[in-house]
């Protein structure tokens, strides 16, 4: 006898998680078919909200490629819907005119976006917003179309509004209630809200009805009932969504507004299974993926044949998926009869919070702007617990700096991942049984972070406690103090607020106390980094070269290489070096590859001196930092100079001068693609062209050569400036330490480098980031010495009996 | 046989700062004085024995110093560089009067 058939009608999440648990359970129990009416395999839905927030590309949220369907042996129908479902004889039909038997069939069509029904909601430039066709047209349109109307201020409008903002649109949010996401949020936090993405550049028209889209062929403007107009070229509908449930309805299945299961998900034809949001149980249609995982983990035990409880509904929590917007909502979030409310504001963080209490039990959660506190309210709503002991007073203070917020101290059973149900004593075991050193690992193995993704931060802090405390070494260790990887360390600098190397070492349990020459300076560098205003530069940290501002020679001497920006000097800079070169016997005087002229075979106990003489800047020559510019001379001297190469270095010298990054940043800036000061291979390099300047990033010229690769193409040496910076601050915040430019795109992605860099908004924050963490601090680190501030001169002096 | 020993000056104690050396030159040859970060003062040979990098100008971890050329770990106790290199430098006595640093030739 054959196996028996398994069908799939809808290859979304919903369905083919069921599928996947079906297969952990029994893969040899079923010869699965899977019908699917999108193009693409099936995907991680959540992140188009990442997708056209230019946070991630189509590739990366695809979660089953076509080979996964290989690997486990499943028939996909691809790309052709199924259009009959005959449950008398057990087969479906499909568009293409497939008709595919089954022995069990599951029911997992999901919904669709919901149109309002007024006229002109057939017009071309309207869209719901659900696919990753809707997604990839939105992209494209951003790209023809300016202003955007977005019908709907729930989670899924709000989080359409920010993305064609990310893309460089101007948006304006419709909603009909007075507050948005009103299903989800109070009025405060609701306002709280608006404010937060109105300063990020979103507009918004609140209690407005839509009576009608204006437009011949593509919509041209919104009207509203008070008879207001709103102009727009673009409009998404995120009102709500509809269960598709029609080729259930037509096969004759009890159908209401969902397709009604009981709790072990059968619907009301024999061997006809529901889940996803297409199911209606016990009244409710879930529209978030945690019930639904639940539903699939229910019927993959009834499909083979495992005892189970059933399901038996679930209660949901809320989160945005928009940065700078932090909140939390679950349960039921407005007071009526016996539900009463404690509240409190903090007007100076601007964050709210508001717990919903019957009968001695929290019901109800709203958090705004501080969420760090969403598991232990949570689990309060959860468990039930009898709240009588605890006064409001002390329900709300806050309890940070309890060890309860650090999920060291959680319990086994608590939830680190809501939306796949997953608990930290299952993390944990992972991590230990398999081995896991990345939270990449752990997603692999638990499925713990693969859904919305906000839970990767815990995950992330879960391995640095159980690693932290592993005897063998894991192979991620920045060097042999410690086993934390850079980003495990960075992650907890932030997290416990770590102000000191001393701290870190201390904190994170390094096995020197005082670090080694290989952690020192890059702790350094991530406390300047993190905390630039608090953290004390600690020269005890720097290398030789960065705390006595010249290169070691390797008999110990020094070299001395003043800055002249974009390589230009002058007559009387020249007669100077040569006066010092002959005053002190310099032994070598020489032109080094970045057009500089420098001094080498200086005795220590002399820099301070002829620094004072040259009366010159520090080239930074020896640091990680950013370095000189080289440039060409440009349209002013030569003839197939386009642009002014040699003005435009200067200024980006002058502008991101002393800048420390995790290593040397070299920059080059030609005047004409013959590239002569070779931009091809800078961490930043530019071009002139006719029209403007291509901007290439990531070339090493050192000992591993690697080709720059081109950006982007702007206009304006002030774009070219901009950009520069952005992708400085960027690397500062992600670069490993002394991890040149090219591995660090290499690891981080090409393609994201760019999406962040070309983001007109993060690149913006990015700028005005650096501008704070280095105000004040761009000095010249020669003249520090020569007027002996802080006594510098003293660590140059040599005893001599 | 004694040998009488030299009392050379470094520094005043207070111009010492906690982990970065100074470097002195006794009759031609280099020593290399730490402060460490629990104030105590220690000497050493200032100049490594694998291709003579300057001590004093190393990265100080404890009780020991990193050659900044090509970081051996180096024993600001006993000389002794440490595994898996190999080598050591010799040691000096320190000594502190009235706020000024002395090491003992
Ligand atoms: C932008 C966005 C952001 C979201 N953010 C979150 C979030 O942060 N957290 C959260 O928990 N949830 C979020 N969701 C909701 C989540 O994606 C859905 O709850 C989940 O995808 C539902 O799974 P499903 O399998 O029921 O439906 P779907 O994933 O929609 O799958 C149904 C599939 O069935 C196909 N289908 C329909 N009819 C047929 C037919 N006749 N024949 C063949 N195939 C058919 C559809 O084309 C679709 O591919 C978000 C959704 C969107 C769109
Ligand atoms: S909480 Fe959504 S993926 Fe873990």
């Amino acid at each position: 006898m054959g196996r028996e058939k398994l069908l799939l009608i809808g290859n979304g999440m919903a369905g083919v998680r069921t599928i996947e648990e079906i297969l952990e359970r029994d893969a040899a129990k079923y010869e699965i078919t899977i019908i699917g009416e999108e193009r693409y395999t099936n995907y991680n839905r959540i992140m188009l909200s990442n997708v056209l927030q230019k946070k991630m590309t189509v590739d990366e949220i695809i979660t089953n490629p076509m080979q996964w369907y290989n690997d486990n042996g499943i028939k996909l129908v691809h790309h052709d819907p199924a259009v009959k479902l005959d449950t008398d004889r057990k087969q479906v039909t499909t568009a293409s005119g497939a008709c595919i038997e089954y022995d069990k069939c599951i029911i997992a069509t999901g919904s669709r976006s919901f149109i309002l029904p007024v006229e002109g909601a057939q017009l071309e430039g309207v869209l719901g917003f659900r696919t990753i066709d809707d997604t990839v047209q939105m992209i494209e349109q951003a790209k023809h179309y300016k202003r955007a109307a977005v019908i709907g201020g729930g989670l899924l409008g709000l989080e359409a509004a920010k993305g064609l903002l990310d893309q460089g649109m101007d948006v304006t949010v419709v909603h009909l209630e007075k507050w948005l996401m009103e299903t989800q949020l109070n009025e405060p936090a609701g306002n709280l809200l608006k404010q937060d993405l109105e300063k990020q550049g979103i507009k918004f028209l609140m209690e407005k009805r839509t009576t009608r889209l204006r437009g011949t062929t593509r919509v041209e403007a919104v009207e509203f009932s008070d008879g207001s107009v709103l102009e727009a070229d673009l409009v998404i509908m995120s009102v709500g969504i509809r269960p598709v449930t029609g080729l259930a309805k037509e096969a004759g299945l009890k159908v209401e507004r969902g397709i009604v299961v009981d709790d072990f998900m059968a619907a009301s034809a024999r061997d006809v299974y529901a889940v996803g949001e297409c199911a209606q149980h016990n009244n409710t249609i879930y529209g978030l993926v945690a019930p639904l995982y639940e539903q699939g983990k229910v019927l993959a035990d009834v499909l083979t044949d495992r005892p189970t409880e059933g399901y038996k509904g679930s209660t949901v929590s809320t989160s945005l998926k928009v940065s700078g917007c932090d909140l939390f909502s679950a349960g039921i979030i407005h007071e009526r009869d016996a539900i009463k409310g404690i509240e409190a504001f903090n007007g100076l963080t601007n964050s709210y919070k508001k717990l919903f209490i019957q009968n001695n039990q929290i019901v109800g959660i709203v958090l705004y702007g501080d969420t760090s506190e969403e598991n232990r309210y949570y689990k309060m709503l959860r468990d039930k617990l009898d709240i009588s002991a605890l006064n409001p007073v002390t329900l709300l203070a806050s309890a940070a700096g309890e060890a309860s917020s650090s999920v060291a101290d959680w319990d086994d059973a608590d939830t680190v991942c809501g939306c796949n149900g997953v608990t930290k004593g299952t993390i944990v075991n992972a991590i230990h049984t398999q081995q896991l050193t990345s939270v990449a690992e752990v997603t692999r193995c638990t499925k713990a972070g693969n859904s919305c993704g906000k839970c990767k931060s815990t995950i992330g802090e879960l391995l640095t406690h159980v690693l932290g405390d592993k005897v063998t070494k894991a192979p991620t260790g920045i060097c042999g103090c410690t086993d934390l990887s850079r980003d495990e360390i960075v992650l907890q600098i932030h997290e416990q607020g770590l102000k000191t190397s001393k701290e870190v070492f201390q904190a994170l349990n390094f096995r020197n106390a005082e670090g080694c020459s290989k952690c020192r300076p890059a702790i350094n560098f991530y406390l300047n980094v993190t905390f630039p205003q608090e953290h004390q530069d600690e020269k005890e940290s720097r290398f030789v070269n960065e705390r006595m501002h010249g290169n070691i020679q390797k008999d110990g001497r020094f070299s001395v290489i003043p800055r002249m920006r974009g390589g230009q000097t002058t007559p009387q800079q020249l007669l100077k070096i040569a006066q010092v070169a002959e005053k002190y016997n310099v032994p070598l005087v020489k032109v080094t590859g970045s057009q500089r002229i420098g001094l080498y075979g200086v005795k220590k106990e002399d820099l301070p001196q002829i620094w004072e003489e040259l009366d010159m800047t520090s080239a930074s020559a020896y640091a990680k930092a950013v370095r000189s510019v080289k440039t060409c001379v440009g349209a002013s001297f030569c003839r197939f100079g386009t642009q002014d190469s040699m003005g435009l270095g200067i200024k980006l010298e002058e502008r991101y001068e002393y800048i420390d990054t995790p290593h040397k940043f070299k920059m080059g800036v030609s005047a004409c693609p013959r590239s002569c000061v070779e931009s091809g291979v800078k961490d930043f390099g530019v071009i002139g062209v006719e029209n403007g300047f291509q901007i290439y990033i990531g070339g090493n010229g050192g000992t591993e050569v690697k080709e720059a690769q081109l950006l982007t193409t702007v206009a304006t040496e002030q774009e070219v400036i901009d950009l520069c910076g952005a992708m400085l601050q960027y690397y500062r915040k992600t670069g490993n330490y002394a991890e040149r430019t090219a591995p660090w795109i290499e690891r981080l992605g090409f393609e994201h480098v760019k999406s962040v860099l070309l983001d007109p908004e993060q690149s913006k924050a990015l700028l005005a980031e650096l501008d704070e963490a280095v105000a004040g601090k761009r000095n010249d680190p020669w003249t520090e010495v020569r007027n002996n501030e802080n006594r510098e001169q003293e660590l140059y002096t040599v005893g001599r009996v | 046989m004694t040998q009488v020993k030299q009392k050379v000056f470094v520094a005043n104690f207070e111009e010492l700062r906690p982990r970065i050396g100074r470097e002195i030159m006794v009759d031609g040859s280099k020593i290399a004085v730490f402060r460490l970060l629990d104030d105590r003062v220690k000497a050493i040979g200032g100049v490594c024995p694998h291709k003579q990098g300057p001590l004093a100008e190393g990265i100080v971890s404890g009780e020991y110093v990193y050659c900044p050329l090509h970081e051996y770990k180096v024993s600001l106790l006993d000389g002794k560089v440490q595994e898996p290199d190999d080598g050591c430098v010799a040691t000096y006595e320190t000594a502190i009067e009235d706020g000024k640093v002395y090491v003992l030739v």
